[in-house]
């Protein structure tokens, strides 16, 4: 099983890919939108991205409760373990 | 249990011989949206890549600017209006349940006992059309088709909807597909998922707007649509390449219907064209125009140089339904 650091790396690497975001700024407490300056359409991308690269499913409706790197990686080591 | 029924053949090959379009007169920029909604042109370039678009005048009815583009691409075919078989109008904004505006745009342009009718089929419209104008020509029920694509959407946007006030907009495109030597339209790759219907919607029906004085405009939820146009179309638009033979190499056009230059952009990188495949970008100028865009943007092409007779294009609209279709197509 990947580790947290293993995810937010991999996942820093898709945000950077997208929207061009340096993958050093991709931290655990920083938010998509406020920080990251991810928009909504970028999310989508992102998403997609990351159900491709760590195998996982996220719906539709548990984008918008995605609101920190922190809560993505941490749904993401879940829907992994789960 | 006597008698027999005799069988019509139709052209073994079809293709677009002619095309045309028509673009409103008044170019609306993000400022004039901008006094109805809480936003920004920088938002809302960011957001689809519409610096400005073009909206309808009260001449510039669906019937006039189909007329228009019409008698343009059958210009552009050298076809005898007198030779069209049918006429097919792809639109969801002629405001009349019955009848049909095909009959009219039939008589103006010179068919006036062409078969003629209208199909609902949304951002889709215009390859749908152009699909069944192509089976209607192998088939032999017609040996010359006029195919259209025409939007007056600007009626139906809700201006003060900060989610869709700046994409939609107003045109018209026609296509004459005839009969070729040279297979000239590939086999179209079309679906519905009707479990998506409520995600790009009339509000409510006419009938509940006629009691509550509201008028029904278009809604859309915009990010489950770019999800699906984004991933799901680059598929449809894959398919459509695989089942013409047609390799992304020997590609020359990508025109994808103008929703969303995000969903453009997406598309292209998710079908990875090569840098040689030029990609339409209408949409910059002329907003969403729904069943019109494909054609609006081969013509901009095909005005600005980048499209070239010959050239192999990659169609694909898509939307309200959902429903889809997508084609290789040669360039007239």
């Amino acid at each position: 099983m990947a580790s947290t650091e293993e995810i937010r790396s991999n996942l820093a690497e898709i945000v950077n890919e997208i929207a061009g975001i340096p993958v050093e700024d991709v931290q655990l407490d920083k938010s998509f939108t406020d920080d990251l300056d991810v928009d909504s359409l970028s999310m989508v991308e992102v998403v997609v991205a990351a159900e491709e690269k760590f195998s996982v499913k996220i719906p539709d409706d548990e984008v918008k409760n995605l609101k920190t790197v922190g809560d993505a990686v941490a749904f993401i080591e879940r829907a992994q373990n789960g | 249990m006597t008698g027999t029924i005799a069988s019509v053949q139709g052209a073994a090959h079809t293709a677009v011989l002619g095309l045309g379009s028509y673009r409103p007169r008044r170019v609306v920029p993000n400022s004039v949206i901008l006094e109805q909604i809480d936003s920004s042109d920088e938002w809302i370039r960011t957001r689809s890549g519409i610096r400005e678009r073009r909206w309808a005048e009260p001449d510039e009815t669906v019937l006039m600017m189909s007329v228009e583009a019409a008698k343009q691409a059958l210009r552009d075919s050298g076809i005898d209006p007198a030779q069209i078989g049918c006429v097919v109008v792809a639109t969801v904004t002629h405001l009349y349940q019955t009848p049909a505006i095909a009959t009219r745009i039939a008589v103006e342009v010179g068919a006036p006992t062409a078969a003629a009718f209208d199909i609902s089929a949304a951002c889709a419209g215009f390859c749908y059309g152009v699909a069944m104008a192509s089976d209607m020509v192998r088939g032999g029920s017609a040996k010359y088709v006029l195919a259209i694509g025409v939007e007056r959407l600007s009626d139906i946007t809700d201006r003060t909807d900060r989610g869709t006030a700046f994409i939609f907009a107003d045109g018209a495109g026609a296509a004459v597909v005839g009969p070729s030597d040279e297979p000239g339209i590939g086999p179209v790759v079309w679906g519905s998922d009707g479990t998506q219907h409520a995600l790009i919607s009339q509000k409510e029906s006419w009938q509940e707007a006629a009691g509550s004085f509201n008028w029904p405009h278009l809604t859309m939820d915009g990010n489950p649509v770019f999800r699906w146009a984004s991933y799901e179309m680059a598929k449809a638009a894959q398919q459509a390449l695989d089942v013409a033979g047609v390799s992304a190499e020997d590609l020359d056009l990508f025109v994808p219907h103008q929703a969303n230059m995000r969903i453009t952009d997406a598309m292209r990188r998710a079908l990875k064209l090569p840098e040689h495949v030029k990609v339409a970008r209408d949409i910059e100028r002329q907003g969403n125009t729904s069943a019109a865009s494909i054609p609006l943007a081969i013509e901009a092409m095909r005005e600005s140089g980048e499209a070239k007779s010959g050239d192999l294009a990659l169609i694909i609209g898509f939307g309200a339904g959902l429903v889809y279709a997508g084609q290789v197509i040669r360039i007239p």
